[in-house]
């Protein structure tokens, strides 16, 4: 009775398993084992190629990588405090009662929505040094001091594309913030208002504490999803000046497409996860001790 | 209302197996014999179709071409079919050298050599010999791949400056005149600062084209031989030769002839730029008359070579073959492929190709009917290398850091001296790993 | 004591202020869009130097160009298929899964939804050979089956993640009360279980929606001809090797931003109206 009550459950999973192993692990188990070779991707594979744990010491040691793996958290803590700030900001707003409250929820959800490719297009546009409309208003509204090459300049150049990519991603917080905004049942705010609370005191004991599971999914899907930023840089500054705005991925494409080294590539990509994972974990761990 | 429920998505998974049923890979059972093209020029599809379809009416053999754009797709697609042995009868590789010997020495290219060398040499000598060395691994070449000639070329391109003439005109200089040595183009940068315009625009955003015009001055300065002793590792990239070229780059920033931005610029932005007449110069290739044909067809324009800046070595540019095709090694209608590269790069369809895409064409007697534009970029194409036909190539960690020091050196981070030091480490740090 | 009047001001100025903030969010989002319409209704020589928002020459045939030209037909439909193919099969995967994991026991379950939850961290760039490979071994490869099942595998993880943090949050009384009654677990799951997950589900059917209509690479690789391609793919034959026709790239871009909007509308209510049906979180 008990086997046949778990053989069920297991069928719940099945289906997923199966497609996780065949799509994931396999090809997974492959590119482990590619990070192991010194293989460019092209030639068959023979004994030669096996150089064991020379990749992965070489990433260890790649100043670029590191320097990529920085700037990438550089991008992801922006989006973490400026983008999750402005979204919470903005599903707050919309969760009063204001007019155009639709509109908006449509509107602020466009940016995801447009792929990579037009957001790279009209924002190069937008930041052009020489051309771009932003530097054209700055000299209109009196600070042509401010007129910069902001996607060429190596000062401004990560830190434009940070907004970008805010600007990208800051929907997907907004949704989630204002259904998680729309759950807490309006009878806990009029019950502080007759208890006397002003706005901020409601804010800082209702709304805060019964926020922090949304805020643990957006936090963790925002530093996941901003990590492996990759079309927008690409498209945008092809990781340049010199090294400035390259990220990870970014890394793992020229290894492999630059320098044919795919096993090289690999031991990145794999390195890569090892530190997502680390944050991952420590961002959960936070999450739990913040429930408590 | 539970079987309302139950009925709609049972419905719609069997309307999906019927699709998925009904298509999927189609199991041809062709009776006439059909080739296979894998190509990435998005630009030429057109003609290819229409080739295609000549192509069909006069030996009734069917040619699908494929297009897989862009080319770092194309590229994917193609290793990726390598690996699971799917590569169609004709395909491109795009890349470097290296690359080109790992598929050879793979065994997924035809040796197009004996083809090549029937009827006394016949399809050989019909092409540009430039374009042909793209193609081709002379005795003794560091890649190991046994000699010969591999792929086939479908056009010809160089890389080389253009200039706006009505710019000249306007900058107060003479537009049939344009700079011949550095120092009068560093001239021009200080008149156009002045004037407020943009001086040159390159899609130096993406590397190759820095190293491309870097490597063009490295022959003016020092040879050829001294720049593939660098590669070989026999001299130093800080050598005072190589301080040169990289504070020559130096030098343009300083003059203000390159145009703002142009180390995030991608190619086709520079070309907009310069379609558009914002730019006075560019560093493009002979791709370009057929861009900036589309973008504006009144451009007044025309070409000429970098400015040299020594007298003791010639110019030279980058040039050769454009585009290639290459026969798949175990492809089963290999005779029939190696029939079809010879029609295409024949005389009459190179001539076509010529007329519809706006590029060279590989075939020498094909030149007849193309833009005068264009044919001032043939023209140069005796003073043309590649890096493809030196026979030896430098490590890509080592190009990545020249370039991007470059890079560093226009925006002013880094000094001449600094990047010069800064590649030599790397170079030594790949040649130690080499040794191993 | 502070008037009713001061009180009335700073509210009417705090409506003021966010109400502009709102604003400018709102244009800075909505510039791009109508930057990609109106550069649509352009030719390939004024797209850059007309810099005006409504152009005078509304050039109307590039819609009609760029989907006869671009082969939109068959794309459309492909991408269509597959989006709502890969979305159907999701939802019912993770969703089972999901529950199994949040309100099933069975030996190793934690070790398996970490697994899973690894695979959200640690994406493949290298992957796509080896998947290449293998769809090909399988017979899958240049196949509609094979591009689907490898598109819900993509979205698999994030999707089991939203819904098990849903499940968990579940109010447990009314799967009890359903199994009191004598419902299986398949039951629950259909009867109890989906419906209140409506405002997640919507969540998955947007996520997983978008990841399917942009995607582009995995589609080139699996697939040779182009009768099976998606969207993104036709898209690409107006980004040139060289030339890039910018006014049906636009109009294309435009066409294929539709139905995602229109997927986006519909299924926004769900996600915003999760009042009264239960919540994502919390």
């Amino acid at each position: 009775m008990r086997i046949k009550d778990t053989l069920e459950n297991y069928a719940f999973i099945f289906p997923a398993v199966v497609i996780f192993s065949i799509f994931y692990i396999i090809p997974f188990v492959n590119v482990f084992w590619y990070s192991f070779l010194d293989w460019d991707g092209i030639m068959r594979i023979n004994a030669t190629n096996l150089t064991w744990f020379t990749n992965f010491k070489e990433v260890m040691t790649d100043r670029v990588w590191w320097q990529s793996v920085w700037q990438a958290s550089y991008i992801t803590l922006i989006a973490l405090t400026f983008q999750n700030a402005l979204a919470f900001f903005l599903a707050w707003a919309c969760d009063r009662e204001i007019r155009l409250k639709n509109f908006y929820r449509v509107i602020f959800f466009i940016p995801p929505i447009l792929s990579e490719v037009v957001v790279g297009l009209v924002w190069k546009w937008i930041l052009d040094g020489n051309y771009g409309i932003l530097n054209s208003w700055l000299v209109h509204l009196g600070f042509p001091n401010l007129v910069k090459d902001w996607l060429s300049n190596p000062n401004s150049a990560l830190t434009t594309l940070a907004v970008v990519h805010c600007w990208k991603g800051f929907g997907w917080g907004f949704l989630l913030f204002l259904a998680g905004l729309q759950t807490i049942p309006r009878e806990l705010y009029e019950a502080a208002r007759v208890d006397g609370a002003n706005a901020w005191q409601s804010f800082k004991n209702i709304t805060v504490p019964m926020m922090i599971p949304v805020t643990v999914l957006v936090m963790i899907l925002t530093v996941l999803g901003t990590m492996q930023v990759f079309a927008l840089i690409y498209t945008m500054t092809g990781g340049g000046p010199g090294y400035h705005t390259e990220v990870p991925v970014t890394r793992i494409f020229a290894s492999m497409r630059g320098s044919s080294r795919f096993g090289y590539a690999c031991a990145q990509g794999i390195v890569f996860g090892v530190i997502l994972m680390i944050i991952s974990f420590i961002q959960y761990r936070f999450s739990k001790k913040a429930k408590a | 209302m539970l079987r309302a429920k139950l009925f709609l998505p049972l419905f719609l998974s069997l309307g999906i197996i019927t699709y998925l049923a009904g298509c999927g890979s189609k199991q041809t059972t062709k009776v006439q014999t059909a080739l296979s093209v894998w190509h990435w020029m998005t630009d030429r599809e057109p003609a290819f179709q229409e080739l295609a379809k000549r192509y069909e009416a006069k030996t009734g053999i069917k040619v699908d071409f494929e297009l897989y754009a862009p080319s770092d797709a194309y590229t994917q697609k193609v290793r990726a079919a390598a690996q699971g042995a799917t590569l169609p009868d004709i395909f491109g590789i795009l890349g470097e050298k290296r690359d080109f010997a790992s598929f050879i020495k793979a065994g997924h290219i035809l040796d197009l050599t004996p083809y090549m060398d029937t009827d006394s040499g016949k399809w050989r000598n019909s092409f540009f010999s430039k374009a042909l060395a793209v193609n081709e691994f002379s005795q003794g070449n560091s890649y190991e791949v046994k000699p010969g000639i591999y792929g086939a070329p479908i056009d010809i391109m160089t890389i080389q400056m253009v200039y706006n003439k009505d710019l000249f005109k306007a900058l107060g200089l003479n537009p049939e005149n344009p700079p011949a040595t550095f120092q009068e183009f560093l001239n021009i940068g200080k008149k156009i600062r002045k004037a407020n315009i943009q001086g040159l625009v390159s899609g130096w955003g993406e590397v190759w084209m820095i190293d491309c015009l870097a490597n063009n001055y490295a022959f003016n300065i020092m040879g050829q031989d001294k720049v593939l002793a660098t590669i070989k590792g026999e001299v130093a990239y800080t050598d005072p030769d190589w301080v040169r070229v990289f504070t020559l780059f130096k030098q343009m920033q300083e003059s203000g002839v390159l145009a703002g931005g142009i180390v995030t610029m991608i190619n086709k932005t520079a070309e907009q730029l310069f379609a558009n007449e914002k730019a006075v110069f560019a560093f493009n290739g002979s791709w370009c008359v057929n861009v900036y044909k589309g973008m504006n067809p009144n451009l007044n324009y025309a070409a000429m070579l970098p400015p040299k800046v020594s007298d003791k070595f010639p110019m030279a540019i980058w040039g050769g073959a454009g585009s290639s095709f290459m026969v798949n090694a175990g492809s089963k209608n290999k005779e029939e492929a190696v029939k079809l590269l010879e029609w295409l790069t024949d005389k009459e369809q190179q001539a076509y190709l010529a007329e519809a895409t706006n590029n060279l064409p590989a075939n020498k007697e094909s030149l007849a009917k193309i833009p005068e534009i264009l044919s001032q970029f043939a023209n140069d194409m005796d003073i043309t290398t590649h890096p493809n036909i030196w026979g030896v190539s430098e490590f890509p960690a080592v190009i990545e850091a020249f370039d991007k020091g470059i890079q560093t050196i226009i925006i002013g981070e880094k000094t001449p001296e600094q990047v010069a030091a800064e590649v030599q480490k790397i170079k030594e740090r790949e040649l130690a790993k080499k040794r191993r | 004591m502070k008037s009713g009047l001061y009180y009335k001001t700073k509210k009417t100025t705090l409506n003021l202020l966010i109400h502009l903030l709102l604003l400018i969010v709102a244009v800075t989002c909505i510039f791009p869009l109508l930057w990609m319409v109106s550069s649509s209704f352009k030719t390939q020589e004024t797209i850059f130097k007309d810099m005006s928002i409504i152009p005078k020459a509304l050039h109307f045939e590039n819609y009609y160009n760029a989907w006869i030209e671009g082969g939109f037909g068959k794309y459309f439909l492909n991408s269509v298929f597959y989006t709502v193919a890969v979305v159907l099969g999701i939802i019912i995967v993770s969703s089972l899964a999901a529950y199994a994991f949040s309100r099933l026991q069975f030996p190793g379950k934690n070790f398996i939804f970490y697994i899973f939850m690894a695979a959200m961290m640690i994406p493949i760039q290298g992957s796509f050979v080896p998947l290449y490979v293998l769809l090909n071994n399988l017979h899958l490869r240049n196949t509609r089956l094979g591009y689907i099942l490898a598109m819900i595998n993509v979205g698999l993880s994030t999707s089991i993640f939203l819904l098990k943090t849903f499940f968990d949050k579940m109010p447990k009384e009314l799967e009890d009360a359903a199994r009191i009654d004598g419902c299986s677990k398949l039951g629950i799951w259909w009867n109890v279980a989906l419906p209140l997950a409506k405002p997640v589900l919507a969540v998955v059917v947007v996520y997983n929606s978008l990841n399917v209509w942009n995607e582009f690479m995995l589609a080139l690789l699996i697939f040779d001809s182009r009768a099976l391609m998606p969207l993104q793919v036709g898209l690409m034959s107006f980004q040139g090797e060289f030339v890039t026709r910018y006014p049906l790239l636009m109009a294309g871009l435009t066409t294929a931003a539709l139905p995602i909007i229109i997927i986006y509308l519909l299924m926004q209510k769900y996600i915003i109206k999760g009042v009264t049906q239960g919540a994502i979180v919390g």
